[in-house]
């Protein structure tokens, strides 16, 4: 069977490089084909490697806090590029300070993501997801 | 033994007569292009010019290269802009070709038109990773086919659609001119036509006959970039196929030799005299007899360098550097460029170009570069005056000393300025929460030494290196990342298309040469 196609990145102005090596060598391991965007990548980067590759899923890596600011609007322009019902999941220390993580994922949900995640998720709880959402499609 | 190189331009047939053994130029001449009735008789005339100045000589070798006739004009396809139809710009223009545009994404009717009007030599049809998306390339293949021209096709885009663009495109060539429908499904076998969307098979459109070439893909994977095979396949093409077309094939029956167009030539001399020639390459080359040891400071290289050909219809930048960044809060972005880097502009040149090179510099801007070359008051009117002539009458020359002549100095500093701005990669500042930080898209060029000019604009000016320091790093426009202190050398007898020719067979010779010629200024 062809691999999936996993875009991976850490966005906006964010440059925390280590988590996003180990997710990337994690989801390689787990038979993904990762597309490794590495730090400070935006909006638009996301979107053209999977176009280019015709990915499978984008995963959003923030750790700095400014994951909603970054996110936002992620979803239209996947939607205007043509990548259409394409998985979005974003995970890290995504809002700034301690809010209840509830509240959170609402408002990452509301803004079109398919999956949110809290600070301290393990890989492995990811990869089991995507799994389940590739086994749907 | 004696070398004889052809650079057949679009106005002048160039030749430079070398002398292997003593690894010296004996003479260069030129004449009119005669590319209309036969080749050869400018050729022969810029021959009897040759013997004129150093008598008669028999040559032992003829080796020639060509921009005549509109040079190699190619369109180049991508999918995503700053992706893969900027890999196959890269491509493109490694290859030696003029890339007059660049397309990205499904093509418009409106493009379409557009690639008829221009009316290409060959088209570069990329997009997609392997394994990635399909239906860009196929879409525009079809496209493609339905352009009543006759170009030929370099397909180097993802793997996994080949199957459909072979089909497609042997489709069109074996049938010439189809109205679709009913032939379409005869031509093409069961399985064929599942794979083939509803679309293509439904499609009323004609379709017309096109010479295709499926070669690997220029990005492979994402952002890496192969733009090799694909060049091979632009230059073979351009042998096999463009000469004839061209009015070559004669001096190409004389020579023996393939033909290469001008700008591969001296993407080469470039490459060489950058890398210089290792142990192993020297080891292939026979000095008649004579044994010559390995000089490891006479074969060695100049490093990092940037030339700058500044021409009548097109500006040419070639920078030999990986270009790597220089600081270290700097973060690569985008596609990593090659390094043996070539960008063409079309739409800045010293004549045929000029209308819409002042108009991208500014009248203004013109005027004070030329006050600034004359020393004296230039007027707005003065200069465009002489740019109303120079567009009239493209062979026109200005005379040493006059004021057109610091106009004309003025308008290749800015098509340098502009050229160079293009071809540097950009930098720009990001704030972090750990600081600020930059981030480079393109190349580094802040620390390259060398800028080498080409083109008589260059080696005819009493300040070449005035007009060369358009390609310095300016700190108004300091997004631009270009050298910031470098040398100043010409090219004074365009002698960088014959070295790249005679490099192909003896680049010890071609680099010492370079190396003898190029002059600092």
């Amino acid at each position: 069977m062809k691999k999936r196609v996993i875009v991976t990145g850490v966005i906006g102005a964010d440059v925390h490089a280590v988590g996003n090596k180990i997710l990337a060598y994690a989801l390689e391991e787990a038979g993904f084909h990762v597309v490794n965007l590495g730090v400070m990548v935006s909006q638009e980067e996301y979107i053209e490697a999977a176009l280019e590759t015709n990915a499978d899923a984008i995963l959003v890596s923030s750790l700095y806090g400014h994951g909603e600011i970054d996110c936002n609007g992620l979803r239209d322009k996947c939607d205007e590029a043509g990548l259409k019902d394409i998985i979005l999941l974003a995970g890290g220390n995504i809002v700034v300070g301690k809010q209840d993580f509830k509240e959170v994922e609402k408002r990452f949900m509301d803004m079109g993501f398919t999956k949110v995640y809290p600070p301290g998720t393990q890989p492995e709880t990811t990869i089991e997801d995507l799994n389940l959402m590739f086994a749907k499609k | 033994m004696i070398y004889l190189t052809a650079d057949i331009g679009s106005t002048y047939t160039k030749l430079v007569a070398t002398d292997i053994e003593s690894c010296k130029v004996l003479g260069a001449s030129c004449a009119f292009t005669t590319i209309e009735t036969d080749v050869r008789e400018g050729f022969n005339n810029a021959l009897r010019n040759m013997e004129a100045q150093i008598g008669e000589f028999s040559y032992d070798k003829l080796i020639c290269c060509s921009s005549a006739a509109g040079g190699l004009k190619m369109v180049a396809l991508g999918l995503v802009p700053e992706l893969t139809a900027k890999a196959a710009r890269l491509a493109a223009a490694s290859a030696g070709a003029k890339v007059v545009k660049t397309y990205s994404f499904e093509i418009s009717k409106a493009e379409q038109e557009e690639i008829y009007e221009i009316n290409p030599d060959l088209v570069l049809l990329c997009g997609g990773t392997d394994g990635g998306n399909k239906d860009v390339i196929i879409a525009n293949a079809k496209r493609l086919c339905q352009i009543d021209r006759d170009f030929s096709v370099v397909v180097a885009g993802n793997k996994s659609a080949s199957h459909e663009l072979q089909k497609i495109f042997s489709y069109s060539s074996n049938s010439k001119a189809n109205s679709g429908i009913d032939s379409l499904s005869e031509g093409l076998d069961n399985s064929a036509s599942e794979s083939l969307d509803d679309s293509f098979s439904r499609d009323t459109e004609k379709y017309f006959a096109k010479h295709f070439v499926i070669t690997q893909n220029v990005m492979p994977e994402f952002n890496k970039l192969n733009i090799e095979p694909a060049r091979n396949c632009i230059e073979e093409l351009f042998i096999s196929k463009i000469v004839e077309a061209k009015g070559l094939s004669a001096l190409q029956k004389m020579s023996g030799h393939e033909i290469i167009p001008t700008p591969l030539a001296v993407m080469r001399a470039c490459e060489l005299l950058s890398r210089g020639v290792s142990e192993s390459e020297q080891g292939k080359v026979c000095l008649q007899g004579k044994v010559h040891t390995f000089d490891a400071a006479l074969m060695a290289g100049w490093g990092d360098l940037i030339a700058v050909d500044l021409g009548g219809a097109t500006t040419d930048i070639y920078s030999m550097a990986d270009g790597n960044p220089t600081l270290s809060n700097m973060l690569s972005k985008g596609l990593p460029e090659p390094y043996a880097k070539r960008t063409v502009e079309g739409d800045l040149g010293m004549r045929y170009s000029l209308s819409a090179l002042v108009e991208e510099a500014g009248i203004d801007r013109i005027v004070r570069e030329a006050t600034s070359f004359s020393g004296s008051e230039i007027t707005k009117e003065q200069v465009e005056s002489w740019i109303e002539r120079c567009c009239h009458n493209p062979d026109i020359v200005s005379s040493k000393g006059s004021i057109e002549e610091s106009i004309e100095e003025a308008i290749a500093k800015m098509a340098v300025e502009i050229a160079t701005d293009r071809h540097a990669g950009i930098i720009e500042s990001v704030f972090t929460p750990v600081g600020q930080m930059f981030a480079l898209t393109g190349k580094d060029l802040s620390e390259v030494p060398l800028v080498i000019g080409i083109g008589g604009a260059l080696a005819n000016s009493e300040e070449p290196s005035k007009i060369l320091s358009g390609a310095k790093y300016n700190s108004a426009r300091y997004i631009y990342s270009k050298p910031k202190e470098p040398k100043f050398m010409i090219d004074g007898k365009y002698i960088f298309a014959s070295m790249g020719l005679i490099g192909g067979f003896n680049p010890a010779v071609a680099l010492a040469i370079l190396k003898e010629e190029i002059k600092k200024v």
